[in-house]
């Protein structure tokens, strides 16, 4: 394994009765490195990350954490792995600074560390001022930020989360992802699982997940170039009236209806408008504005799901 | 978009729990057939609002009216006329698909001689005809989630409630649901939507954002990215990130900075004068500086941007049970 690597999955699959949950599933994830498995409900993002953290055995493929192979020495991996789940074990009728206390003690850390780290954590969460709250008391969003500062209290070389920011306000999830930057100059991996698609933007990497299956794997920007075509946003005040003139246009792959227009997906944008345009303008139908836009994630998910690269909701 | 009476109208609504100002003072209109969209953080206000609207929670002032009903007044007419749905789709799993069309019609008391037809149009809207049998367990979750719409709307209201109904839903399956949500504004149901998901805020005609239980900003999802922002966005890419960002966080102009993958996100009162005073005090500090570019803010940044820059009163004494606790940050 290269010095630098500190996640290598390889084929790993697993099933469970009826469902193939992860389907050969092969990723890498680089010392220093933030890297998202994105995908919906079903993707096969919580399974991937239980094999990874070695409370589930693959049924077949292999995986290496930190050097360790986490089917051969799960505790040698174990040691070296700082996993969060979805509900992660907070003790409500303990305070902040007992939950803290309470994990610093299970991963043996130092009290001369803990207290510096704690402080550090705390502040970059918001709640240095509530350490003597009990944490059933905290919101949902503080709640979750307490589960990350627990799982952080040591320093593990990778972070395993499993959709940490499900249910937390975009403020609180700002807070979360810069925490997560700056461990990064510790050269720790982070491995962060997430259904939101316009989450994947803040990661370096992204693996995009489908029904178990991998369907990409590249960099937000580089994922954002392989959209076959382009996108482009009409501006109305009054979407449903768009749908009519625009829906058989040529060249039109997908027409999606947002709240202050539609959105659609074109084979050549620098083309397309005019004719658009102009079909507007036939029908009598007014807007304010037509521009092509950056795709989003979500875009090249659906076309790539739509095209067949995956199978279908049964 | 806007056609007839307002069906929602709400006036100085205030909500207290003993010191503490859960809804401050909020005034709203919302027309038929338009998708309304409820923004704020845990704890702003959101959900004490839609419970007062529902007729589940007294106000403390003010009046609101639903479908001309005064929610205060008449709390239980009001529940008769709105539909409601969450995200965790409050259905039967172990019932078959018709059973759980038959409870929900049952709670929502559908007359019988309207009801064979009104079950017949559920399972056509969620694409289920002749799944009537199957297990709710075993549908896929786009599916799930058609059905609990139709269980939610049998009873035909004109004022659908919608609690982040597509979190977590794969992408197609969430733009078939948007589509049905369309439909049913384009024949005149007025729908709010409460989410913390800018994508699913996307598909409202007009957003409302609640911060400490007042409104702070109104208008389509375009409009507030035009205009509701304090400041404008830079992108700045840099190395190293993590370095730049503690260094940009106190830097003088800078309203406000965030990691995006490999760039930064920099709030600056004015692009034009940022970019070029930015690279140089960046450079200054040992940051190699490779791109700065005004980029467009999403919904998400006018969100941030809109409850983190205000200035923040200080934390509210003691919280009620039935409230989550605010989302304190220190100013």
């Amino acid at each position: 394994m290269e010095t630098n690597m500190a996640i290598r999955a390889s084929a790993l699959t697993k099933r469970f009765p009826g469902v193939i949950a992860v389907d050969r599933l092969s990723f890498e994830v680089r010392a220093g490195e933030i890297f998202g498995l994105v995908g919906p409900d079903g993707a096969g993002k919580s399974t991937t990350l239980r094999m990874l953290a070695g409370v589930l055995t693959p049924d077949s493929g292999s995986a290496e954490v930190a050097g360790f192979d986490v089917g051969r020495d799960p505790e040698g991996a174990k040691r070296s792995i700082s996993y969060m789940p979805q509900r992660f074990g907070l003790y409500e009728d303990l305070t902040v600074d007992e939950n803290i206390r309470f994990y610093a003690d299970l991963f043996g850390v130092r009290r001369a560390q803990r207290e510096q780290r704690a402080q550090r954590l705390l502040a970059a969460a918001g709640l240095a001022e509530f350490r003597s709250r009990l944490a059933g008391k905290l919101s949902g969003g503080m709640k979750q930020k307490l589960g990350l500062v627990c799982a952080l209290i040591h320093t593990p070389k990778v972070i395993l989360l499993d959709e940490p920011t499900n249910g937390v306000d975009p403020v609180s999830r700002r807070d979360f992802w810069a925490i997560l930057y700056s461990l990064l100059a510790e050269g720790v991996a982070i491995l962060i699982s997430t259904s939101y698609l316009d989450e994947a933007e803040r990661c370096q990497r992204v693996a995009l997940l489908h029904q178990g299956r991998l369907l990409f794997c590249d960099t937000p920007a580089e994922l954002k170039k392989r959209l076959p075509g382009a996108v482009v946003s009409v501006v109305s005040s009054d979407p449903r009236a768009l749908r009519e003139p625009l829906q058989n246009a040529e060249g039109i792959s997908s027409l999606v209806l947002v709240g202050s227009g539609v959105h659609l997906v074109v084979d050549d944008a620098a083309r397309r408008i005019p004719e658009l345009r102009a079909r507007l303008a036939a029908a009598g139908v007014s807007f304010d504005a037509i521009e092509q836009v950056a795709p989003a994630i979500e875009d090249l998910f659906v076309a790539a799901v739509q095209s067949g690269a995956a199978g279908k909701e049964s | 978009m806007t056609n007839g009476d307002p069906s929602v109208v709400v006036r100085d609504l205030v909500k207290k729990f003993g010191d503490f100002v859960a809804v401050d003072h909020i005034n709203l209109e919302a027309q038929r057939g338009e998708i309304f969209g409820f923004l704020g953080p845990n704890g702003a206000g959101k959900s004490t609002t839609i419970r007062m609207l529902c007729g589940l929670l007294h106000p403390t002032s003010g009046w609101a009216t639903v479908a001309g009903i005064d929610v205060a007044r008449e709390p239980d007419k009001v529940r008769e006329r709105i539909g409601y749905m969450s995200q965790k789709f409050s259905l039967y799993n172990d019932l078959r698909v018709i059973e759980n069309l038959r409870f929900f019609a049952g709670m929502y008391e559908v007359p019988a001689s309207v009801l064979p037809e009104r079950i017949r149009w559920a399972l056509a809207m969620a694409g289920l005809a002749g799944r009537e049998s199957s297990l709710t367990a075993t549908l896929a979750t786009g599916w799930k989630q058609r059905l609990a719409l139709g269980c939610a709307v049998l009873h035909r209201p004109p004022i659908l409630f919608l609690d982040e109904p597509t979190s977590g839903v794969d992408p197609i399956s969430r733009r078939q649901f948007w589509e049905l949500i369309h439909e049913m504004a384009g024949e005149g149901v007025t729908v709010f939507v409460t989410t913390h998901y800018m994508d699913e805020a996307e598909y409202c005609n007009r957003l409302v954002l609640i911060y400490r239980g007042q409104i702070v900003a109104s208008g389509s999802p375009a409009e507030l990215k035009q205009r509701a922002m304090k400041g404008e966005l830079l992108l700045v890419e840099c190395e190293p990130l993590g370095r730049a960002l503690e260094i940009l966080e106190g830097a003088p102009g800078v309203l406000d900075a965030a990691v995006f993958g490999n760039a930064l996100h920099v709030v600056a009162p004015q692009a034009g004068r940022a970019d070029s005073t930015l690279r140089p005090y960046l450079n200054e500090r040992g940051i190699r500086v490779t791109r700065v570019e005004a980029i467009r803010p999403s919904l998400e940044d006018v969100f941030v941007s809109l409850t983190t820059m205000r200035g923040a009163p200080p934390a509210a004494p003691g919280v009620p049970q039935d409230e989550p606790a605010p989302e304190e940050r220190p100013s």
